[in-house]
Order: C-alpha cells, then structure tokens, then sequence
C-alpha cells in the first residue's frame, strides 16, 4: 500500500500576524515555521499508525513550496515517513498546488492521499477536494476517524450539527480533522534516521494559478472593552440588549 | 450569464445558512447586473418559490435519490452540470462542512478560480477581488480571481440577510447523476442541540469551571439564550466535554452574533477560533485574564456567582 501525505509550512500558532511591501507579503522576519498542525497531528500520524499495522506500506510526503520548506519536511521526516518531494515552487492558488500534488500522484499511483483539513494561515480547505477532483478519486472531507480493512476504508467526518460514518473503496483522498490521531513527540532514532531519507526537489508542471493574493489587511483590533461590575449583572444583560443588540 | 446559489439542505430543509447565501449571491447579481439562480440537490419540503423574497429568479431542483448524504463526487459533478447548462458565471457555496467537500471540486471541474471563507461582496474596481479571511481569522487576504467563472465559498454568518418582494420561478432540471462511491453506515446528529456553525449565540467554558460536573451553569445560561455551547481545547482533550465542542485554531471556528467565554483565560490560539465574533463577552475572575482585550464586554467575577445570576436576569427580559 502506498500513502502520501500533503505537508505544508505555516507560522507557529502564537507569531504575531504582520504584513511587509506595501501589505502584499507575509513578514517573515523572526517567524517560527511549523508544520500545519492538522497536517502533522492528524493526517501524517495516522499514516505512520496504519503503517505500523501494516509494515509493507510506503509513506510518501509531498510539499509544494521553496527550499525554507525542507527543514519542514525533515521534522515529518523524523516522524515517520519513507520518501519526500518538495516541488520547487510558491504559490498560494490551491488549483496551481493540488495540480502540482496531482502530477506526482499520477506517477506512483498511491492508495491513499491524506491531506490536513486546512492550513492555519491561508484557511483554504481547498486542496484535498480539488485533488480529489484532479485525479478522479472520492473525497472525504473533514475526517474524524480512519480505519482500513484491506481496500475498505470507513471514515467518520463531520456534518453540519453531527458526524456520519461511510464506508468507501479505495484509492481514495481524506482532509483530516481532529480525532483521526494523537499527536506525537519524534524520538532521537527518528531525528537520526530523517537526516538520510529521500527528499527530491522537483521542478513544477507548467499550470496557470487561477488567483492570486492582491494585498493583505489586518482584522482592526477591538476598542476596548466596556467593564460592568460583578454585583451588577443586570446591566451587562441591559447593554446586550439595547446597545449591542445581541440579545 | 449568471450567478448561482447553492442551496443546502438537511433532513429536507433548507439550511439557514442557505438564506444568508441567497442574500449574498442576489447581491452580486444585482452588482454585475445578471440573473441570480439557485440550485438545489434531492427533493425538499421548503417551499422555494417563496424564496423569491432573498433576491433569486429562479431555483432549480435536480431530483434523484442519490442526493441523500453529501459524496463530494456526486454533488460536485452535478452542481457543475447544472452550472454549464444554466450558463453560470459565479457560482456561490456557503463555507460549511457541505461547501468544503464540495466546492473545491466544483471549481476545479469548472477551471474555476476559488476563493474559500469569503466575508464580503467582490470589489468589480478592478477586475473581481473577494475578500477572505486568513491567518485563523486574524487578517484579511483581497484576492484577484482571473478565470471567465468563478466560485466562491462565503464564511457563515458572515452576510445580512435581506428580505423583499419577489416569488421565484421553480424548475426541475434533469441531470445525469452518477452512483455514489461514499457508502453512509450511521449518522449521529446531536439531538436537540443548536449545531455551532450555524448558532447565532454561543456560551463557552473553559479550565475555569473546573469539572464537568459544573456544566449545567453553562447548559443553563445557553438555554436561557437558545444558544450553542462550545469550549476550550484543554476541555475537550480532558474529555470534560465532546470534541465537537472545542473551538479555537485547532478546533471550530464560528462567527456568531454573540459569545460568551466563562472561565476561559484567552489564549492566542483559543481567539483564533472566535475572534469573528460581532460581540464577545468575557466572564473571568483574573482581571488580568488576556481574553478582557479581545473583548466588548467583561466581568471579572467567580462564574460560579456571576452565571446564574445572568441567567436569571436573562430569564427575565423574557
Ligand atoms: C498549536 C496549538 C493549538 C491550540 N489550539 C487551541 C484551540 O483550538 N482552542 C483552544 O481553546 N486552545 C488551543 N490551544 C491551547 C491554548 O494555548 C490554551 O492552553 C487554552 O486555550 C487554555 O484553555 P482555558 O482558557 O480553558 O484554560 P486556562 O488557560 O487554564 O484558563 C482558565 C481561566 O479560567 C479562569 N478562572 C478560573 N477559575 C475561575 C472562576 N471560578 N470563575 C471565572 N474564571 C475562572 C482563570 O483566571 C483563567 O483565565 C492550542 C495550543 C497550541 C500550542
Ligand atoms: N503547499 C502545499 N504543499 C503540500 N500540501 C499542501 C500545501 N498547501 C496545502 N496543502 C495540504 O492541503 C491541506 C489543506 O490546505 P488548504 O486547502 O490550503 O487549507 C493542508 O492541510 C495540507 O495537507
């Protein structure tokens, strides 16, 4: 069985969110990069669990993205995980990516693609079901649980108010929420052995990006709180009511 | 030329988030001066030409059984049929659990440029710009769209919406619809419970309410509100409350008119999840807590004391 896993890079959850050039780029000066925790906690773990159960299985990471994506992919790396691609380009237009993860799909054919449920920083939720759609292969968007049973895979995911359980042939893509693992700590013989695992820089296929970002801004901060006393509550339910109008 | 309006539904209504979508795709209509049309998949009990009123022409139905449970493949495949006979131009999903398996795929059939978690009508100044949020709701990103068609998955609760005049024209449309490949065992729908997404208030607790033996305080508080209830990942991960609850960066993010964090102390990735909120109440007895900055209104108070006395006084405004 062979699996890939999409891997992509975001700041660390507690950087401060600011803008450079005239508000068009992200700046990166002094930012943490860290995997895309629901690509790491859920979407690789999981992967290295059905590959403990099954020890024939191959786990393959792709990233797309530049060079400073690699000390990324060697924490996968140390993780779990056999061979990575970076494909050698930057670019935040999910069809331009899904089609870049799509190219190397099609050359190795894998029975399970696993993507995160978004990224923190771009909060697209778009890649894993334009992939999907690339290759022709079901989706499974939002997944809770995973489990495989030779080709047969049954997922829960969430719905609106709930979750459902399907069942579904592979191959197949899942977008991995919360719940499909838990989160792990790499160990020293992983740290060792990601040094020398395969990594192979790609160049990417030639496709248009259908958008691209024009500028950034900032959410406006709040402007300040209004305090109400605690023997006081009748207030605050007096101001939520005829200033903000909430309730 | 035209723009259309997915319409979701559940258990053969409408979603309401469907409304705040009818409102936003008429709106852009009424922008590019073109017809504004929705579709809907699999046979419902809402009445659809009444929903004229929200702005729409038309509203399609694709009839078949195979609409049931959301397969990506299935819907995406229909949707964008619908889309190329009908001659759509932009076509509209909310950014919901349905949105996110299905959109995506619809724009790539479509070679369509997708701009997902959209928060205000395009800006047609130059060229078609949508706005949308990023970086878990701290910033906005204005993004270019360069394709012929577009589509747009707009964030819940993120648009009025508006109501007039009008009584919509409905019409069944046949489409291939291919069999599906997901297989739905089970379904466990949260009975009784307002689902987040779509809650307009939300109360929310967190490590500071101890146990969860000390819910009902928050249970009580949210039913006074007919509110939703969340709360904070280490609560969720202590099993205090189910994960579906746990709002923040890693978990739900919501946008609704009001919510109320009890016990909560305001942690970056915890405002991540929440900071789209219109109003945010914080009740927390630190009054260095840092989630009093993210706030509107606060209370530095034992929750213990300060909840009950709420809902009591909430009970009363009847
Ligand atoms: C990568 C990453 C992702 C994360 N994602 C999330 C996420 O999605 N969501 C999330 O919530 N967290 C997330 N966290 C965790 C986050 O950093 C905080 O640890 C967490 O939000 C704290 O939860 P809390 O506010 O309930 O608990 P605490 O930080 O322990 O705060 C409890 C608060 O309750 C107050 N309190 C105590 N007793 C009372 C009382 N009697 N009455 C009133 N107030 C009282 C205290 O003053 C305190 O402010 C993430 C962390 C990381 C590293
Ligand atoms: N540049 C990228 N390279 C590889 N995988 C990616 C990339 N961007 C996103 N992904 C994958 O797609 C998921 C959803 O991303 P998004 O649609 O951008 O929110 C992520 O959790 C990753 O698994």
């Amino acid at each position: 069985m062979k699996i890939l896993v999409c891997i992509s890079k975001t700041p660390d959850t507690t950087s401060k969110i600011a803008f450079k050039n005239g508000n068009t780029q992200f700046e990166d000066a002094g930012v943490q990069w860290i995997i895309n925790p629901y690509d790491e906690w859920y979407a690789l773990i999981r992967a290295i669990e059905l590959k403990e159960k099954n020890p024939t299985a191959t786990i393959h990471l792709i990233s797309v993205g530049g060079a400073d994506v690699d000390p990324i992919l060697r924490k996968a790396f140390a993780l779990g995980g056999d061979e990575g691609y970076r494909v050698d380009t930057d670019n935040s237009d999910s069809y331009y990516i899904a089609s870049q993860i799509a190219a190397i799909a099609t050359q190795n054919q894998y029975d399970l693609i696993f993507t995160g449920k978004e990224t923190i920083d771009y909060n697209g939720s778009s890649i894993g079901g334009t992939l999907a759609e690339l290759l022709n292969l079901p989706f499974i968007s939002l997944a809770t649980k995973f489990e495989l049973e030779g080709q047969t895979a049954t997922v829960t995911r969430e719905i609106d108010g709930g979750e459902e359980v399907a069942t579904v042939q592979l191959p197949l893509v899942v977008s991995c929420a919360k719940g499909v693992a838990e989160q792990r700590i790499p160990n020293m013989r992983g740290i060792m052995a990601a040094r020398t695992k395969p990594l192979k820089v790609v160049a990417p296929v030639a496709v248009e990006a259908l958008t691209s970002v024009v500028n950034y801004e900032l959410r406006p901060t709040k402007t300040g709180v209004k305090m109400v006393a605690a023997d006081n509550v009748a207030e605050l339910v007096r101001l939520l009511h005829e200033e903000a109008k909430v309730i | 030329m035209s723009v259309l309006i997915f319409l979701d539904q559940a258990d053969g209504q409408i979603k309401k988030s469907a409304y705040e979508l009818l409102s936003y795709g008429s709106s852009i209509a009424k922008q590019k001066g073109i017809a504004a049309e929705a579709v809907v998949l699999g046979n419902v009990s809402t009445d659809l030409a009444a929903l004229g009123k929200y702005g729409v022409q038309k509203v399609y139905i694709v009839d078949g059984a195979g609409f049931q449970h959301v397969d990506a493949q299935v819907y995406a495949a229909a949707v964008s049929d619908v889309a190329t006979q009908v001659g759509a131009s932009i076509v509209v999903f909310s950014h919901n659990q349905t949105g996110k398996a299905v959109a995506p795929r619809v724009a790539a059939r479509l070679k369509a440029g997708y701009v997902s978690g959209a928060c205000a009508l395009p800006d047609f100044s130059n060229g078609f710009v949508v706005k949308k949020t990023v970086f878990s709701g701290k910033a906005f990103a204005n993004v270019q769209i360069h394709t012929p068609i577009v589509v747009i998955a707009l964030n819940p609760n993120s648009y009025q919406i508006q109501e007039a005049d009008g009584v919509a024209i409905v019409a069944p449309l046949s489409i291939a619809v291919a069999p599906a490949s997901i297989q739905v065992t089970k379904v466990n729908k949260v009975s009784g419970e307002i689902p987040l997404a779509e809650a307009d208030i939300v109360v929310s607790g967190g490590r500071g309410l101890k146990g969860p033996e000390n819910w009902g305080i928050i249970e009580d508080l949210a039913s006074s509100l007919h509110a939703a209830t969340a709360c904070s990942r280490p609560v969720a991960d202590a099993h205090w409350r189910p994960h579906h609850e746990h709002v923040g960066q890693t978990g739900f993010q919501i946008a609704p008119n009001l919510y109320i964090a009890i016990g909560i102390s305001g942690a970056i990735q915890h405002l991540a999840g929440v900071n789209r909120s219109k109003v945010i109440v914080v009740i927390n007895k630190d009054p260095e807590a840092p989630f009093f900055k993210a706030a509107d209104y606060g209370i530095v108070g034992d929750a213990f004391e300060i909840v009950p006395q709420l809902t009591a006084a909430i009970k009363k405004l009847g």
